[in-house]
């Protein structure tokens, strides 16, 4: 038996049985537009009375599923982390010094325009964020626009400025707390109201920033987590690519 | 109008997607899995899902090409450094 008929043997059996498997679930899926089934239903009539949202996607991420949202959290923290873990280990701090540009941006035109972009990028972050449960956006969208200016930094010429405004401790320290932050929420629920992420602040005006209870601290919660947490993949790729560069001598 | 939309964001995805597997060189592949992102963000925008078309617009146009390239980058260098051992 050649190589080509091992393949063959296995690829042959797995592509039918995948078409198979596939084709069966297509069938039994609901027709492309259908209208709402009865849980979306469920959902747009009650969400904006029960939970004072305007941004129905909220109240299923942080409220009626926020039991797979702080699933979806943890697995972010273990992903970093494991990234983390796995970068740092091999890397030698005094070594990297060396390699790291000294890249003072000499280019006034640069350093405006670079400050212009992560101001705005920032901004349009932080309101993604803030906003999340009124308007389309929320935690997770407005942490990675906010992360993504720390970034434009880096691209903007300059590695080290990027290295000083999110130093090592504060990003992994927001990183954990965050994600803890959001997990304690849930718990509190559990104690005063009997389960967990159930609602036990007041629910405020609907349409004001001051709304919807736990979703506007779960939506903060989940913003900082996710801002730290592309932040530090951020670093810790970057510092992978500072790594293939010439160490400089000595002074 | 809607079904024009669609129907022109779901052939871009497609045409796209199948760009991304054609192309064999993963420095070329991460500019094509960018444009891959945006008809996505396209299509998600069309099916009136903005949160998701947002979180994608981040991931796919910035976050994700950002480590690939790091990644390629890395990896060719120890290629070389090993070549030059060798």
């Amino acid at each position: 038996m050649t190589l080509v008929h091992r393949r063959l043997s296995f690829f042959v059996p797995a592509a039918v049985l995948l078409t198979g498997v596939l084709a069966w679930g297509l069938a039994g899926m609901p027709s492309f537009g259908l209208p709402h089934s009865d849980y979306a239903r469920y959902i747009t009539a009650h969400a904006a009375g029960q939970r004072h949202v305007s941004n129905i996607v909220s109240s299923v991420v942080f409220d009626y599923r926020g039991w797979d949202t702080a699933g979806e959290e943890l697995m972010m923290f273990a992903a970093v982390m494991g990234t983390a873990l796995l970068l740092r280990d091999d890397r030698d701090d005094r070594d990297e010094e060396r390699r790291r540009p000294t890249d003072a941006t000499t280019s006034d035109a640069v350093r405006t325009v670079r400050a212009g972009a992560v101001a705005l990028t920032l901004l349009v972050g932080l309101w993604t964020v803030a906003f999340g449960y009124l308007t389309p956006g929320g935690g997770f969208q407005g942490g990675v626009v906010a992360a993504s200016a720390a970034l434009l930094t880096w691209v903007g010429g300059s590695y080290r400025r990027l290295r000083a405004v999110t130093p090592t401790t504060m990003v992994d320290a927001t990183e954990g707390l965050a994600a803890v932050g959001f997990l304690a929420v849930g718990l509190l629920g559990l104690v005063a109201a009997g389960s967990y992420l159930q609602n036990v602040l007041p629910l405020g005006t609907p349409g004001t920033l001051t709304s919807t209870g736990t979703i506007a601290v779960l939506n903060a919660a989940t913003g900082l987590e996710i801002a730290a947490a592309f932040v530090l993949i951020f670093r810790e790729f970057l510092e992978e690519h500072v790594e293939t560069l010439p160490a400089r001598e000595e002074p | 109008m809607q079904d024009v939309l669609l129907v022109v964001a779901f052939t871009v995805v497609v045409v796209l997607g199948v760009c991304v597997v054609l192309t064999r060189d993963p420095l070329r592949q991460t500019l094509v899995v960018g444009f891959f992102g945006l008809a996505l963000v396209l299509l998600l925008a069309v099916l009136q899902a903005p949160d998701v078309a947002i979180s994608e617009v981040v991931v796919s146009t910035v976050a994700f090409p950002v480590v690939l390239l790091t990644t390629i980058r890395r990896v060719a260098s120890v290629r070389r450094s090993k070549e030059e051992e060798s």
